[in-house]
């Protein structure tokens, strides 16, 4: 039984908390997810502009009831952004915000439900969708690269009930969503709960801002998941020392939480009664790929834990040999019913086969220890995660470099280090110019001036000399 | 440097803007900036600055530049 189909089944159960306060049952919830898909009345791509409202909620099911298949981007995704994704992709509707109707033209709407609205676009229809196709997400935030992962219905069911599982979610649950809906690992706290019939906290608000404590006081949550960063946040308000008795389970994905921060809330977590689950996983296997089991949170808190159920990991040498013994580190590779098909990156990628045969090779470093916990100790790929959001060290370079800057990117999780060489150049303007490029705080870049790039006989950039 | 300058500096450092827009308009998410992660380089930039701990209500309550000025009151800064 998939959630998404099924609504129905968890008849009068509140489905919606809404912020304002504000109920749905599952079956209103149905009802108006189905009349968001009745506009659309046949099998197309559709842009879906997310917030963590019930507008977006319902329109987001309302496509996958009707196998048409949404894109799921940010609202936050700024004009050029999405002007550029339509040209690529072509949709034949985008359900959005209403405000949003300036940035898409007159006329267009056909639509509304509270405030949000669906808009018929003039779209090429050259294309074709794989009967696969369920979904399609970003991997990288509100950058408006082209670049989307294609993901199954197979993919979507699976990893809902292996998280249902091995998490043992129930409808006494009541998470309250800490992280956007278009973020794969926010989408996967809302699919596992609705597959069980629980109850959504939905709201935009963030740990900073204290509508978001009283609601959890007032709407008696019991879950949150957060990335690296959250924990960061939640550490610097003195998490330990909050009072929230509702609170039952914490997670943790979106990249690798620090030992030190991961140890003190294991400590914390034990001494308020609260599991914590350390957990790994990328929109190319749909959310998750392991998790930490809570009671050990507190001795194995450097590893991502094994496999979540239905999946499995091995590591392999540069040569593509698994490694059959504890300790050595190589590429992470990972099997389930989740790996996703592959990417996208344009309307006429959608037609395509599944290219990854259940098979995904992580671009993670790891090894496993002796009780067979696995551990990631490094990025094969050239990227970072900068408070949760992957960005291709590549693309911030070429990027800077089209605006003039010689440079070179590298760094580590939350703080980039951009090498230029011209020291007449403004390091505050090249901070500005990365933040303009990936849409992240400027805080997450340093600039460092060398007098020269280090580059081997092929020109190739060395940069393991750059630290 | 009087409190008041020092204040300013933190906000047009974490937030990359002039000192002239910052007035009680100034609040949390006015510009892009300010989300959370903004956020929290400010009030590590203020207690910094003035040597203080604030408290996570104080933290969380910390909506506006005008309302940060009365939070620090709280730890003894004055403007």
């Amino acid at each position: 039984m998939n959630f998404y189909d099924h609504l129905e089944a968890h008849g009068s159960s509140i489905a919606i908390q809404g912020d304002p306060a504000g109920t749905l049952s599952y079956t209103e919830l149905a009802l108006l997810a189905d009349s968001v898909r009745g506009n659309v009345v046949r099998r197309c791509l559709v842009f879906c502009l997310c917030e963590n409202r019930w507008e977006a909620l319902a329109g987001y099911l309302g496509f996958l009831r009707g196998r048409i298949v949404p894109v799921l981007l940010s609202s936050g995704l700024g004009r050029d952004s999405l002007s550029g994704l339509l040209s690529t992709y072509q949709p034949e509707f985008v359900w959005a915000p209403v405000e949003r109707a300036t940035d898409l033209g007159p006329g267009l709407e056909i639509f509304r439900l509270g405030g949000y609205a669906l808009f018929r676009t003039n779209s090429t229809n050259d294309y074709s969708m794989h009967s696969d196709l369920a979904l399609l997400m970003t991997t990288s935030g509100s950058t408006g690269s082209p670049m989307l992962v294609r993901q199954s219905y197979a993919n979507i069911i699976s990893n809902t009930e292996s998280i249902c599982n091995y998490l043992q979610i129930s409808e006494k649950d009541r998470p309250i969503t800490s992280l956007p809906m278009n973020y794969t690992y926010g989408l996967s706290i809302i699919n596992s709960h609705l597959q069980v019939g629980a109850e959504l906290v939905l709201t935009n608000r963030s740990f900073m801002d204290k509508g978001f404590w009283e609601l959890i006081r007032r709407t008696q949550v019991t879950t949150f998941g957060g990335v690296p960063y959250s924990y960061e946040i939640l550490k610097k308000l003195r998490f330990s020392r909050m009072d929230l008795p509702s609170l039952r389970v914490l997670t943790q994905a979106g990249g690798k939480l620090n030992p030190g921060l991961a140890s003190e809330f294991a400590q914390i977590c034990q001494e308020k009664g609260i599991q914590l689950f350390i957990m790994y996983g990328q929109t190319e296997a749909t959310a998750r790929m392991s998790y930490l089991p809570s009671s050990l949170a507190k001795t194995k808190f450097s590893s991502i834990g094994i496999a979540i159920p239905g999946g499995e990991f091995w590591i392999e040498n540069d040569s593509g040999y698994k490694i059959t013994e504890s300790g050595p580190v190589g590429e992470l590779v990972y099997r389930g019913e989740n790996v996703t098909l592959g990417y996208a990156q344009n309307r006429f990628d959608l037609s395509k086969e599944d290219e990854n045969g259940g098979i995904l090779r992580t671009g993670d470093m790891a090894w496993y220890d002796e009780d067979g916990f696995y551990h990631v100790v490094g990025r094969k790929k050239r990227f970072l995660k900068l408070f949760g959001n992957r960005v291709n060290l590549d693309e911030v370079e070429q990027g800077l470099r089209k605006n003039g800057i010689d440079c070179a990117c590298a760094g580590c999780d939350d703080l980039m280090k951009i090498f230029i060489t011209d020291d007449l150049a403004d390091a505050a303007a090249v901070k500005r110019m990365a933040s303009e490029l990936t849409q992240i705080h400027q805080t997450a870049f340093e600039v460092v001036g060398i007098s020269e790039i280090p580059r081997n006989e092929f020109g190739k950039v060395q940069y393991s000399q750059l630290k | 440097m009087s409190n008041k300058e020092k204040y300013e500096q933190v906000f047009v450092e974490s937030f990359s803007v002039e000192p002239s827009v910052l007035n009680d308009q100034f609040v949390y998410q006015c510009v892009p900036a300010w989300d959370s992660v903004g956020h929290m380089t400010m009030i590590a930039a203020l207690e910094e600055t003035f040597g203080i701990m604030m408290e996570t209500d104080d933290i969380i309550d910390f909506g506006s530049y005008t309302k940060g000025q009365e939070l620090l009151g709280k730890y003894g800064v004055t403007f």
